[in-house]
């Protein structure tokens, strides 16, 4: 056998495996996309009854009414977006300083188990968060982190009102304790892949450890971090069983965070199995669809924000 | 419809297998349904296998809506429901699968729970229990309350009802009843599985143990709660005024008397609230099984009777009233086989 010959039939196999590679490659992902595209087109399919009965009223009335077949869904969007909020605001600071404090400031034999505890916190059950907002978290709302909130703030309109103990602070700091491991997990892999001529360029600046740090690696990070807000977020949204075990499931919109609230994903949650009629089922759909499109928009929005953020300087 | 691929992969493959003989040559029944009825039937259905080697029943609790979209899809051979089912469902399950029977096959009473530290045997007449709900009284101090408690002192503390956030036939027996006692709650809500609670103060918990908690944690709740959930757990009830002025409680005694109440019972006039007897506890309800009158495979419909004669006769129902639930009275219990008879197998 002559030498090109076994060359070229080398060079064919090696073509054959990249192009069987890219197929595989081009496969996984469409195969992502048609499930999105699929998910979408049932959603629709399955929510049309209710999409032809009240149009674009089903976003912006607030009654939920399966006796007399009223369905708006403006309060579960309220209570969605808002306990998310909380949840990401509280878990977003927190998340970051703990994740500074795990990559730059904590010796080694400490943040290895620190670490560990916190992604130990991401594999708990989310039913076991909801016990805990149920039978812990929401008797403290009511007795003390309430009043003691209401006795500070309380001319702010969103710390008035009666406290239930149940509602949407209560959700929130459930959502936050849930979505917290994601944010510090992934924060401190973006700030520990900072490369460590950054650090040491601030430093011979004269710069401090805080200066570095404040200055020069969460900036350079912010990327990343802001990419795991957005997976928590993700997660705060469409969470399901523990906060419906901790609003208080009232479709209403109150300026207090004490009141009892609803989102989308608990009133599917509650009311799918027992419910029956096509308007109803239809309406339940809906919601699916709106929280997919909830998701969507939060989601694309973050990104321009970034965007924004990042051509500005 | 989604709704129906969800049910679908639920129950998909316990009907699959019970179209066949299962592993060791016993036919295996299967059903969905309430999951009122869950802790009954499975007790009974594994009694019952005990007795009757060759006949495994398989009973999924997917709820009650899940269980008639089932039930008239024939991918199982009974459903059960908390609310009978109405007359659009009968038709369309008629359309394939011809006549449909409906049974009761269980009974209970909904309990009115509170907490009020201190307060034993509190006293509420209807109208006031509708007013509460109705979010028309709101501090336990109001004067309609005390005069109906004179003897007790109650705390100076605001209302807070809880409801059950979930589709429920407890919430439909319940609501049922305010519909029967206000016509303002009938007018302003109405009766079913969820509706649209009226109060200002009020919260939803998931399922009786949700509803359970809140009302445990919070003083100055009120909330209802079936009976066999209340008495294993120990909550205190509400003695209610029923439509004959007397003062009872929710017991088995109590309920059943309303079921005597009312001896022709049916699908179509199921509703044994509000019942005019001394001994009568308002607020109960039946639970039904679905059935085929004329089942495609005979040997497997003469199976299914026999398996539902024993469970709504004496000996079943003796089971069901050790889980407190409410034994059927002998006449419920005719009905019930009446019903059953008419099946052509």
């Amino acid at each position: 056998m002559d030498q090109p010959a076994q060359r070229r039939r080398r060079y064919a196999a090696v073509a054959a495996t990249d192009r069987a590679f890219l197929v595989a490659v081009y496969a996984a992902v469409g195969l992502f996309v048609l499930l999105v595209a699929l998910l979408f087109a049932s959603l629709v399919h399955g929510s049309w009854p209710s999409l032809r009965e009240f149009g674009f009223r089903f976003l912006w009335t607030s009654q939920w009414n399966p006796v007399t077949n009223q369905f708006g869904a403006l309060p579960l969007i309220f209570g969605t977006l808002v306990s998310s909020f909380i949840a990401i605001l509280l878990a977003g600071v927190v998340g970051v300083l703990a994740a500074a404090f795990l990559a730059e400031f904590a010796p080694r034999w400490l943040a290895r188990p620190l670490s560990f505890i916190i992604e130990l916190l991401a594999a708990v059950p989310s039913v076991v968060f909801g016990l805990w907002g149920l039978f812990v978290l929401a008797p403290a709302v009511r007795t003390s982190i309430g009043p003691f909130l209401q006795k500070t703030l309380g001319f702010l309109p969103i710390f008035g009102g009666p406290i239930y103990g149940v509602g949407l602070l209560t959700a929130g700091l459930v959502l936050a304790l849930m979505i917290l491991p994601t944010v510090t997990a992934i924060s401190r892999e973006v700030i520990s892949a900072i490369a460590r001529d950054q650090r040491e360029a601030a430093m011979a600046l004269g710069a401090t450890k805080w200066e570095t740090v404040a200055g020069v690696v969460l900036p350079a990070a912010r990327v990343g971090i802001f990419g795991a807000i957005v997976l928590a977020l993700g997660r705060a949204l469409g969470e399901t069983i523990a906060t419906t075990m901790v609003i208080g499931n009232r479709p209403e919109i109150a300026a207090s965070l004490f009141a009892p609230s609803y989102t989308l994903a608990s009133v599917i949650a509650n009311e799918f199995t027992e419910a029956n009629g096509k308007i109803y089922v239809s309406a339940l759909v809906e919601l699916g669809l709106l929280l997919f499109l909830v998701s969507f928009v939060v989601n694309g929005f973050a990104r321009i924000l970034l965007y924004t953020a990042l051509r500005r300087g | 419809m989604k709704r129906t691929l969800v049910a679908m992969t639920l129950v998909g493959l316990a009907a699959c297998s019970g179209t066949s003989s299962g592993l060791l040559g016993a036919t295996q029944l299967t059903g969905a349904g309430s999951t009122f009825d869950f802790p009954f039937f499975s007790k009974a259905f594994y009694e019952y296998n005990k007795m009757h080697r060759g006949v495994e029943v398989n009973y999924q609790s997917i709820g009650s809506g899940g269980g008639i979209q089932q039930f008239t899809q024939r991918t199982v051979d009974f459903g059960a429901t908390d609310v009978p089912m109405s007359a659009d469902e009968v038709a369309e399950a008629q359309s394939g699968g011809g006549p449909v029977l409906q049974i009761p096959v269980a009974l209970g009473g909904v309990s009115i729970t509170y907490n009020l530290p201190g307060v034993s045997a509190l006293r509420l007449s209807s109208s006031v229990l509708a007013d509460i709900f109705l979010g028309k009284i709101t501090s336990w101090r109001d004067p309609a309350i005390t005069q109906l408690n004179r003897h007790v002192t109650l705390p100076n503390v605001p209302i807070i009802v809880v409801h059950r956030s979930d589709g429920s036939g407890t919430t439909y027996i319940f609501t049922d009843f305010l519909s029967h006692v206000s016509a303002t709650w009938k007018s302003r809500v109405g009766t079913g599985k969820s509706v649209s609670w009226p109060a200002e103060s009020s919260v939803g918990g998931k399922g009786s143990e949700g509803l359970a908690g809140q009302v445990r944690q919070t003083v100055g709740a009120i909330g209802y709660v079936e009976y066999a959930y209340a008495s294993q757990n120990q909550m205190q009830q509400v003695i209610l005024e029923n439509r004959a002025g007397a003062w009872v409680s929710d017991a088995p005694a109590s309920v059943r008397a309303a079921a005597a109440a009312k001896p022709n019972v049916s699908a179509q006039d199921f509703s044994i609230v509000d019942e005019r007897c001394a001994a009568c506890y308002p607020i109960a309800g039946y639970s039904w099984a679905v059935l085929y009158r004329n089942p495609q495979d005979r040997s497997r419909g003469a199976l299914l009777r026999q398996v539902f004669q024993w469970l709504v006769g004496p000996d079943a129902q003796r089971m069901a009233g050790a889980l407190d639930y409410v034994p059927l009275p002998p006449g419920i219990q005719a009905i019930a086989h009446r019903s059953l008879d008419s099946m052509r197998v």
